[in-house]
């Protein structure tokens, strides 16, 4: 299972062809076991610099994620062991898996989310712009605000308008902005979650009277509207219907191009359909999840180097 | 399949065809006996509750008799006059409930938000069920603490009060002069002691709205980068506004019933005053506990009167009370 750390897929393939140096030194690698150089290995293969330099990268200005050796317990139950993943600036990434492989755990861990579970635990390192998310004296909330998730519910403010909605990122994070600023705010995150057109003019109406779909693009509003660099996406169209869900994917495909996207899905197709890499996390009821294989969306799915990856895209188990 | 559907979609339905037919649902022996019982014993509260009203009404009556409106408006209780009413003890009573409540809500309210929200989640039981037991301390315990530890040390303050604020704020004003017991026995003292009976309830009921904020909400609030207060403000208060209004209201129904504290420590004063730190004051239950030994039979009337008046007031509170708990969010079982 040394293949979990170090999936069997060589650096060219993960990356899609840039090739600059990494410009920032690398914090050391953990000693036990980890991948042992740059090109080796997901946390080293594809990190070709893209995410480590924002200002410089290929990737327009858009902050990239990863995970090294990340490893996470509930209480003495190990539910993920040495997740490594690069995940790329300005790059829709999905995450797939049977149920209870740990994917939305590890989602939660990125933003933090994670540490309000009682008993969670964790260990290795998450690093956004190549600066660990879990430093110490680095507060939760400023990390949340810069990487927004979506949730698998709707989870709206039902009783508060949908312009408030829109804007209540601002007051829970303390940012002050005039009536003109929010009002435009309020129409561009709108607009970004492909819902203006249907609300813009029942801006008051509470957040609870639209239909799932309508609430699951208002929640993408709301996390737009604080302006993270990152999206993560919990299983966002599983409460929706076909038509809702095809919205969603049309929106998540045009964000694709304004912030970084990881979402988990239970639907191989919508994997195939928004995202360009794509990681596939297995657990079994001995082994806490790991990642099987990771790499461009194209290739996991029409050509998996692992044979459980073969199995679990072409519908065989899971 | 088609072939059946097509003469239904063509012909025209007979008009009779359109109506709800019946639908029955028979219970089982055991649904019909249990739903029979549980029948039985809600429509037992409500006739216990009529039954109440009934007898404060039929041995009221003689009072109501004697003294007619000027039951509402009279302000002296001398029965053997012919002259008593209840104009300055029901006031007097909403008063101390007032006080009661201006110390119970803010206490109660941030200690409900404290041991939902902000506790270890190890000591969440016990802060719980220490609040719990306060509930279960007897009111005359209440009330001999009130008499003889809190009264005596909490006079200076009193003093403070009616000496720096009672020219701004004139019902804080005391004008018997300047000397101790003209700030003891007051309505001021007699709420302070009866907030403590109130606080259980509201810190109770408040925690238990809180703590049902949901939390795909809590978790929307926080992945936007919120504060635990800032999630606190947008998720758990709106959502429990309702339960807690509620919670306020029961809290003041049962401040307007207290009696053994307030009957303890008010010294009663038959004259409607807003100046709550003076000595004397008045409730309706208190003045039913301290006159209850009266004998004759138009004063035992007479505080029955005064007991309706008291039971529909409360009652009245408490289901406006209900009626909002269930009309919010928090308390409508439906919501999720």
């Amino acid at each position: 299972m040394t293949e979990t750390a170090q999936p069997p897929y060589p650096a060219a393939e993960f990356g899609d062809g840039t090739t600059d140096p990494p410009t920032i030194p690398l914090p050391p690698v953990p000693a036990d076991g980890a991948p042992g150089g740059p090109s080796d290995g997901p946390s080293g293969g594809p990190s070709d610099g893209s995410s480590h330099g924002p200002s410089h990268g290929p990737s327009n200005g858009l902050s990239g994620l990863e995970t090294r050796d990340l490893t996470a317990w509930f209480g003495q139950r190990k539910v993920l062991e040495r997740v490594s993943l690069q995940m790329r600036a300005g790059e829709i990434t999905a995450l797939i898996g049977p149920s209870g492989c740990g994917k939305s755990t590890y989602l939660r861990i990125l933003n933090r989310m994670h540490e309000m579970v009682r008993g969670a635990a964790l260990a290795g390192e998450v690093l956004l712009d190549g600066e660990d998310v879990y430093a110490t004296g680095r507060r939760p909330a400023e990390v949340r605000r810069r990487i927004g998730m979506v949730f698998q519910r709707p989870n709206p403010f039902p009783a508060m308008s949908l312009y408030d909605n829109v804007i209540s990122g601002l007051k829970l994070a303390g940012i002050k902005a005039s009536r003109d600023e929010r009002d435009h705010l309020v129409e561009s995150s709108l607009r970004q979650a492909g819902l203006w057109d249907e609300v813009s003019n029942r801006l008051g109406t509470p957040g609870g009277a639209l239909s799932g779909g309508q609430q699951q693009r208002l929640c993408i509003a709301r996390s737009l509207a604080v302006s993270p660099e990152i999206l993560l996406m919990d299983e966002p169209c599983s409460a929706l219907d076909p038509t809702s869900t095809r919205r969603i994917e049309e929106t998540i495909a045009e964000l694709r191009h304004r912030l970084t996207i990881v979402i988990v899905t239970h639907n191989m197709q919508q994997a195939q359909r928004v995202s360009q890499s794509c990681a596939f996390f297995l657990a079994s009821h001995d082994t806490p999840g790991r990642i099987v294989e990771a790499g461009p969306t194209e290739r996991l799915f029409t050509s998996p180097a692992d044979p459980r990856t073969a199995d679990y895209v072409n519908g065989r188990f899971g | 399949m088609t072939a059946a559907v097509q003469p239904t979609e063509t012909r025209v339905p007979p008009p009779e065809a359109d109506r709800p037919r019946p639908i029955s649902a028979p219970a089982s022996p055991a649904d019909r006996a249990f739903r029979g019982l549980l029948r039985a014993a809600g429509l037992s509260v409500f006739a216990l509750m009529g039954l109440i009203a009934f007898f404060l009404l039929l041995r009221g009556t003689e009072a109501f008799d004697a003294v007619g409106w000027s039951f509402l408006t009279e302000q002296r209780w001398r029965t053997a006059a012919h002259s008593f009413g209840i104009a300055a003890v029901l006031p007097d009573g909403i008063l101390i409930a007032v006080i009661a409540l201006c110390i119970a809500v803010p206490v109660a309210l941030t200690a409900a938000l404290f041991i939902s929200e902000y506790a270890p989640v190890r000591l969440r039981p016990t802060l719980i069920s220490l609040v719990d037991l306060m509930a279960a301390i007897p009111s005359i315990v209440y009330g001999l603490w009130g008499l003889f530890f809190l009264q005596p040390r909490i006079v200076g303050f009193c003093r403070w009060l009616a000496v720096h604020l009672g020219g701004a704020l004139p019902f804080l004003e005391v004008r018997t002069g300047d000397i101790a017991t003209s700030y003891t026995s007051s309505t001021f003292i007699a709420g302070t002691v009866v907030s403590l009976m109130i606080i259980p309830i509201i810190t109770s009921l408040s925690r238990e709205v809180f703590s049902q904020a949901p939390a795909g909400e809590r978790e929307g609030a926080y992945a936007l980068g919120s504060t635990r207060w800032g999630m606190v403000r947008t998720v758990v208060l709106p959502f429990g506004r309702g339960g807690v209004i509620g919670a306020v209201m029961l809290g003041f129904g049962r401040a307007m019933g207290e009696t053994i504290a307030v009957a303890l420590i008010i010294s009663p004063v038959f004259r409607l005053s807003w100046h709550v730190l003076e000595n004397g004051g008045n409730s309706i239950s208190s003045l039913i506990a301290l006159r209850f030994s009266e004998s004759d039979s138009l004063s035992l009337s007479a505080l029955m009167a005064a007991g309706l008046v008291l039971f529909a007031i409360t009652l009245l509170v408490n289901v406006a009370a209900g009626f909002i708990i269930s009309r919010s969010r928090s308390g409508a079982s439906t919501s999720d």
